[in-house]
């Protein structure tokens, strides 16, 4: 599909979505040829619910709900709600910024597939939905503690089983490393040590005589 | 004698039992014979593919989507190689899109080959079996001929495919797609009209168009509920959109509609690799910007540049400029997406892995309420659930 040809509908819809729900939106962004809106936790329900009954939307399916973690930001995580209308052959993002400590309104009422969805969110990230049916973690083991995928949440986890032959049973140790957790700085000394972005741009847009 | 209520028995399905494909713990209330709830307990093969791509380079990320669904590991990499791209803005020679299709037609066929089989094995038909898993083997040699592994291939990458065809093999695949068919007649004719099967499928596990949108359905098993839904033709990528073939739908939803819908995908999964093999274009696989793509060995011997940039790619690798994007294929179990956050680095910021069983696994406390405990495994098998890609 060319790009006009996804662009020219979504961009009548940006418009259409501006005039009803621009009070409950933060913003309207492009993201080359995808539609982000940006909401609050307390409108989240309303555009949502916009999103799925309006017939000029129909975003009926809730394709995909997670969480990222900006831990530099007041507000450091961040709900992303993927979106797709059959109907209408379109996708969606909606996004919401939430701190560790308040909750996020549930979709559970709206699509079935956000129960499980959320579920995840909570484990991976801990952040909390409320109304949600059934918030328990959904992919990690039983009693554990922590929200791994926080970038604060070291890789190599803060526990390991193991079987004790004396006590017949598995146990839970501390990590013990044998051999030192290395991450390589391969970024080069010239470019980029900072995620120094505009000049990136320029390099990846150089023809192949470039410094290499 | 007076009545006396019975406490609703609590049973646990798995994690180790060959009907549940993998590691599944289902805890079901159960009243008598009748489920009462479901409750999926998931995450036993959880090994945090996503924050492991968090640490990786773009290109060491991409084995790891082999290992997500490990029944058609190509559809995986398409959909992580795609979202690399458009972040990148580069576009994929045509060669290189033709042989993806190619492939991700040949893993769709994988695919179903096992689901279709495994399915009819948990209920009570073994030789559909036996005959599939040797087709499954004649598929993995293209694989292994084509990237050198039968199964972790890592053969789609950002930019292209990792290596050319080897010479003779379009013509092996060739042969091999003109007596497929045979295959596919003979399993219809053990299943398709037989008592048992049909005793066991039909107007089990039935989902209506709504609750499929709802629950977040897709691939075959929204097309069984009568949705005539397929990125393949809604929002085609790569060389799809040159492709000829059609979307087989599903009357009923129920089990029985899914297996057929996964019959007849994989005869059109024949005509679009017939077609792809009849118009394979000549030229480069992979993208020629030697920034993002390897040089070739022939010219690390000779130009200082080229061997720059190979040095430069497998240690620092490439930096993708920020922004994210949400990028989807139809891959044979439904739609499997990348979301991916870059912030400018040569790493990831955010890989979210959308795995279509997900949904589906989701959905079993639904499906199967009110149904017999032998219907939780027919449910099962037919909505094709694979650990792998659920747990990441």
């Amino acid at each position: 599909m060319s790009n006009s040809e996804i662009k020219e509908p979504l961009d009548e819809l940006a418009k259409y979505i501006e005039t009803n729900l621009g009070d409950s939106l933060l913003s309207i962004e492009w993201e080359k040829d995808e539609l982000v809106l940006r909401t609050q936790r307390q409108t989240l329900i309303t555009v949502m619910a916009f999103l799925k009954d309006d017939s000029k939307c129909l975003f009926k399916t809730l394709v995909d709900l997670c969480g990222v973690d900006y831990p530099e930001d007041e507000d450091r995580l961040e709900v992303v709600y993927n979106l797709l209308s059959l109907k209408r052959n379109m996708r969606i993002r909606v996004k919401v910024r939430t701190d560790t400590a308040s909750a996020v309104p549930s979709l559970s009422n709206l699509f079935l597939s956000a129960e499980w969805n959320e579920r995840e969110a909570w484990d991976m990230y801990g952040i909390f939905f409320s109304d949600h049916p059934d918030l328990r973690r959904l992919l990690t083991d039983y009693g554990f503690e922590g929200h791994p995928l926080r970038k604060d949440f070291p890789l190599t986890g803060y526990v390991e089983v193991r079987y004790d032959d004396e006590q017949k049973r598995v146990v839970y140790d501390p990590v013990k490393l044998t051999q030192e957790f290395r991450t390589f700085d391969f970024l080069s000394p010239w470019e980029g040590a900072e995620s120094n972005l505009p000049v990136l741009n320029e390099n990846t847009g150089e023809s192949k005589e470039g410094d290499g | 004698m007076a009545e006396s209520q019975i406490k609703p028995l609590t049973l646990n399905f798995g994690p180790q039992h060959p009907a549940a494909h993998g590691v599944l713990r289902l805890v079901m209330e159960m009243d008598g014979e009748i489920v009462e709830r479901a409750d999926p307990h998931i995450g036993l093969l959880h090994r945090g593919t996503e924050k492991l791509i968090e640490h990786k380079t773009y290109l060491q990320a991409v084995p790891y989507f082999d290992r997500l669904d490990y029944v058609a590991p190509m559809c995986q990499e398409h959909a992580y190689a795609l979202a690399v791209e458009k972040l990148l803005g580069i576009e994929v020679p045509k060669r290189g899109q033709y042989i993806r299709v190619l492939f991700s037609e040949l893993s769709r066929i994988l695919n179903h080959i096992l689901n279709i089989t495994t399915f009819a094995l948990d209920v009570g038909a073994m030789t559909p079996l036996l005959w599939g898993f040797e087709e499954r083997e004649f598929l993995m040699e293209f694989y292994e001929r084509a990237s050198g592994a039968r199964l972790h291939a890592a053969y789609f990458r950002p930019g292209g495919v990792h290596q050319d065809l080897p010479e003779g093999m379009i013509e092996d695949v060739a042969k091999w797609a003109e007596k497929f068919p045979d295959f596919v007649e003979d399993m219809e004719h053990l299943l398709t009209n037989n008592r048992i099967f049909k005793q066991r499928t039909v107007d089990i596990g039935m989902v209506n168009q709504d609750e499929a949108q709802s629950l977040g359905f897709t691939g075959p098993c929204i097309r069984a509920s009568g949705l005539p839904w397929d990125l393949r033709k809604s929002q085609p990528y790569d060389a799809y959109s040159e492709m000829d073939f059609d979307i087989p739908i599903g009357k009923t939803g129920d089990c029985y509609a899914r297996y057929l819908v996964r019959v007849e995908e994989m005869r059109q999964s024949l005509r679009i690799i017939n077609q792809c093999i009849e118009n394979m274009p000549e030229g480069p696989v992979k993208s020629t910007d030697n920034k993002i793509a390897p040089p070739k060995r022939s010219d690390m011997k000779k130009s200082m540049e080229a061997l720059i940039h190979h040095f430069k790619l497998y240690t620092e690798g490439y930096h993708v400029p920020p922004g994210e994007t949400y990028s989807a294929v139809e891959a044979p179990k439904g739609e499997f997406a990348v979301y991916l956050v870059s912030d400018g680095s040569n790493k990831p910021y955010r890989c979210k892995i959308r795995a279509p069983g997900f949904a589906f696994l989701s959905a079993m406390n639904y499906l199967s309420k009110g149904h017999m405990l032998a219907d939780t495994v027919a449910i099962i098998g037919s909505l094709d659930i694979v650990f792998g890609e659920i747990d990441r």
